[in-house]
């Protein structure tokens, strides 16, 4: 029986929120969460946006954020309890013996200062050790991390390395104090699928080594599978079930966490070849004023009437610029996009309001997509007067056809963005697309941004609105399942070429290019052992080269 | 929100009671504007209550038609400085590239002269007419609204929304006029509060300066001229229009800030 490191009982956690004209009122972020993590343990904590994981995880350092209180339970860290030991208590323990290591690296490290000043600083403050044991230390932990040149390294400003580097460069930072505990709040989210790999297998190998105790905030299941010992459900900042990882992801009890389990179970049959093309991108390449490099080199796809082109790659690849290219607001340098058997001009100026209207955009983020000062209606309502000169009640009832079919039905039509879920967005935002009755929909990253479960809705909306109104989508995404689930033809890009393209049963099939197959390989599974399995044959693999 | 703060209610109160003075100047003057009414600087008396200036007109009746004339100036001329400055400003922003350069570098030169000393020479060589005063005090304002409006505006120009309507292919009236300008109004409404306060400053120190409103047109900084010299015998009635000016000054800004945070709460307002 190993001894209890952190030890959360009955955690309660509340904010006030302040809606625009009502009375400031509580709101419960955490409800009764109970948990104990073991020396040298990994607890992943896991659930949708706003079931109050990193609240919880910055709880475990005493931590709100932004007017959040911890108002109910006791935190015991290593025997005392954290809440009760004042502001003094809580100086020693931050930094010192639990560390954190936050979503976005780039964002949490100062531009101006280098690497190494920022590593140690944590560990000088607290004076663990001196400035050249720290130094020393940080760079025998970015050898470990797999950082290349770990002995200069450290004199390179943030800037100068790249997302996953800077994300490892902050765990060695987390580690540096020799802390009991470290939060890790979704250290691989914002990274691409080869570079999440990556990370996480360096993360892994270093919780191993230094026996150090983690909590792994994550959305994602199938990763947090590789490193948790145990798992935590949360749901709307209720604990829904706790247990080991196999027994969360091999025989789920509740309702809630079989969904989270089994999610992207669309089964997307891909349809039959021969319809023609209503898109042919022909030998585009471009790049951006004032710069000399192309983003896209040749790139030649075809989409058919009806049917899905997924275009995938990891970020930087060229996939949005494509988008850009199609829509017009990036003249390519060469090549020509025809469209419905007709040469579409290349400058957004010179289109004519048909050309505009059959093709149309939907953005990543519905946020920014939507101007926040217009109400849905408007928002809607807009390209039906734009494009058909629809007004007054004819408007508002095809407003509300549209709303149907989105199925949200009424009582949204005069509401403002603000006051719509983040999957309501992106449905408001497709009713959008669909009001100008397109031929062909560009859908940019549509739910990248969402939680599992609703990215999940957006996309058999997508399909079934795609058996109704006969449209085309050309699918952005860097995320394979989407893909999987959704496809009929499948672009691989890489470095602003189209590495490998065809039906999806073709593109999926091995043999594969080198490319495909690391992209491929680099999908989290929903399988223990996953990560080492992939590690290791990789390692195979180089050494047999 | 219905109540109506404290501070903001003292503003309002403040601000409506001089628009209402100046509007009914002619009612509310006990006497004619620029009728001899006493002897020279006569103390506050039942029957001229801010005394009398330096040739025995009634300062109250003096100070409530400057109020007309400085008020009605800075109001126009902050109208004609917004219209101006935003279109501008959200033309560029919008269109980028030689539009942009061509302006903001025009705007730029504008603003490396002071723009008293501008004003001072171009109304030293033209007719002083209100329509002049207001015509120069507008356009060398509007250098500062475009600088305002071009940055909040760039800001949002790069937004999705603006994208999408691009796509749409809506002209650029709408894209300005309907998706940034009421995304850009909550830092514009309070730029506009300061604003209309600096032109009465500017007014006042022209119409000092002899410059500004002509006489016998009363106006703040008219005032303050002619009573100047009574300052060194004790005389307060140069202080009375700083007085004027300092209250407006403050009462204006509290309902301004009042509007920001009323709009900035609407839903999904910029902060």
């Amino acid at each position: 029986m190993s001894e209890v490191l952190l030890d959360i009982k009955n955690l309660k956690i509340e904010a006030t929120s302040y809606p625009p004209g009502e009375k400031p009122r509580n709101i419960t972020l955490v409800d009764g969460v109970s948990l104990t993590l073991e020396k040298g343990k990994v607890l992943g904590l896991i659930g949708e946006s706003g079931a109050g994981k990193s609240t919880i995880g910055l709880s475990s350092m005493a931590y709100g954020r932004g007017g959040v209180r911890i108002t109910g339970g006791e935190i015991w860290l290593k025997g005392r309890d954290i809440l009760k030991g004042g502001v003094v208590g809580l100086r020693a323990l931050r930094g010192r013996e639990v560390t954190y290591v936050a979503q976005s690296a780039a964002a949490a490290f100062n531009p101006a200062k280098q690497l190494m000043a920022q590593v140690v600083e944590a560990t000088l403050q607290h004076g663990v050790a001196t400035r050249a044991d720290a130094e020393a230390r940080a760079v025998v932990m970015f050898g470990k991390l797999g950082l290349p040149d770990p002995e200069n390294i450290g004199r390179r400003y943030p800037h100068q390395v790249s997302g996953g580097q800077l994300q490892r460069v902050m765990t060695a930072m987390a580690l540096c104090s020799k802390p009991d505990l470290v939060v890790f709040d979704e250290p691989t989210t914002a990274l691409d699928v080869t570079t999440q790999i990556e990370v996480l297998a360096a993360i892994k190998e270093a919780i191993a080594e230094t026996g150090v105790a983690a909590l792994y905030i994550t959305h994602d299941l199938a990763v947090v599978a590789q490193v948790a010992d145990n798992i935590m459900v949360l749901r709307h900042g209720k604990m829904v079930e706790y247990g080991t990882t196999r027994q969360i992801i091999e025989a789920p009890v509740q309702e809630y966490t079989r969904a989270l389990v089994s999610v992207r179970s669309i089964e997307h049959v891909e349809k039959p070849e021969g319809a023609a093309a209503i898109l042919s991108v022909a030998g585009i390449t471009a790049r951006y004023r004032g710069t000399k490099f192309d983003v896209l080199t040749n790139v030649t796809v075809d989409l058919p009437a009806g049917q899905t082109l997924a275009v995938v790659g990891e970020s930087g690849s060229g996939k949005s610029t494509l988008a850009r290219v199609i829509t017009g607001l990036l003249p390519p340098s060469a090549g020509r996009i025809t469209f419905a058997g007709r040469v579409l001009p290349a400058a957004l100026a010179n289109r004519t309001k048909d050309d505009l209207r059959e093709v149309q955009m939907i953005y990543q983020m519905a946020d920014v997509a939507m101007n926040p000062r217009q109400t849905v209606g408007t928002i809607i309502g807009r390209p039906l007067e734009f494009y058909f000169g629809l007004t007054g009640d004819a408007k508002r009832k095809r407003v509300q056809d549209l709303l149907d079919q989105i199925e949200m039905g009424k009582g949204y039509i005069d509401r403002y963005p603000a006051e719509l879920s983040g999957g309501q967005k992106q449905r408001v935002c497709i009713a959008r697309a669909l009001a100008a009755k397109p031929k062909l929909i560009i859908c940019d990253e549509v739910t990248s941004a969402l939680d599992p479960l609703v990215a999940d809705g957006i996309l058999k909306l997508l399909l079934d609105l795609q058996a109704q109104e006969g449209v085309a989508y050309l699918f952005i995404t860097h995320d394979l399942a989407t893909v999987r689930a959704i496809a009929d033809r499948i672009a691989v890009m890489f470095k602003g070429k189209v590495v490998r393209y065809g039906t999806k049963t073709d593109v999926l099939t091995p043999p594969f290019d080198d490319y495909t197959d690391l992209l491929l390989s680099s999908v989290p599974e929903m399988k223990l052992g996953w990560l080492e399995n992939v590690i290791s044959t990789r390692k195979m693999e180089s050494a047999g080269n | 929100m219905t109540r109506i703060p404290l501070a903001a209610l003292i503003g309002l109160v403040l601000t409506s009671a001089y628009f209402l003075a100046a509007v009914f100047a002619g009612f509310i003057a006990p006497y004619g504007m620029a009728e001899i009414a006493g002897d020279s600087w006569e103390p506050w008396s039942s029957t001229h209550l801010l005394g009398t200036d330096s040739i025995g007109r009634d300062l109250l009746s003096r100070m409530i038609y400057g109020g007309r004339t400085t008020i009605f100036v800075a109001t126009a001329a902050t109208i004609l400085s917004f219209s101006i400055g935003c279109s501008l400003g959200f033309l560029a922003a919008v269109k980028g590239g030689w539009v942009d350069q061509g302006l903001s570098r025009w705007v730029d030169l504008m603003m490396s002269i002071p723009s008293l000393i501008s004003a001072l020479v171009v109304l030293s060589v033209l007719p002083v007419t209100l329509p002049v005063l207001i015509l120069v005090m507008g356009l060398l304002d509007a250098t500062r609204v475009f600088r305002l409006s071009r940055a909040v505006a760039v800001d949002i120009t790069v937004m999705d929304y603006v994208e999408a309507a691009r796509l749409r292919g809506e002209r650029q009236g709408w894209i300005i006029f309907r998706e940034i300008l009421p995304n850009a109004l909550s830092p514009l409404v309070a730029e506009m509060g300061l604003r209309f306060i600096f032109m009465v400053l500017f007014i006042s120190t022209l119409s000092f300066l002899g410059l500004g409103v002509q006489p016998p047109l009363a106006d703040w900084g008219g005032i303050v001229k002619e009573n100047k010299e009574g300052i060194v015998y004790g005389i307060p009635a140069a202080l009375v229009p700083a007085v004027a000016i300092s209250t407006l000054a403050i009462s204006v800004n509290l309902v301004a800030d009042w509007i920001l945070n009323r709009t900035s709460s609407l839903k999904g307002g910029r902060g």
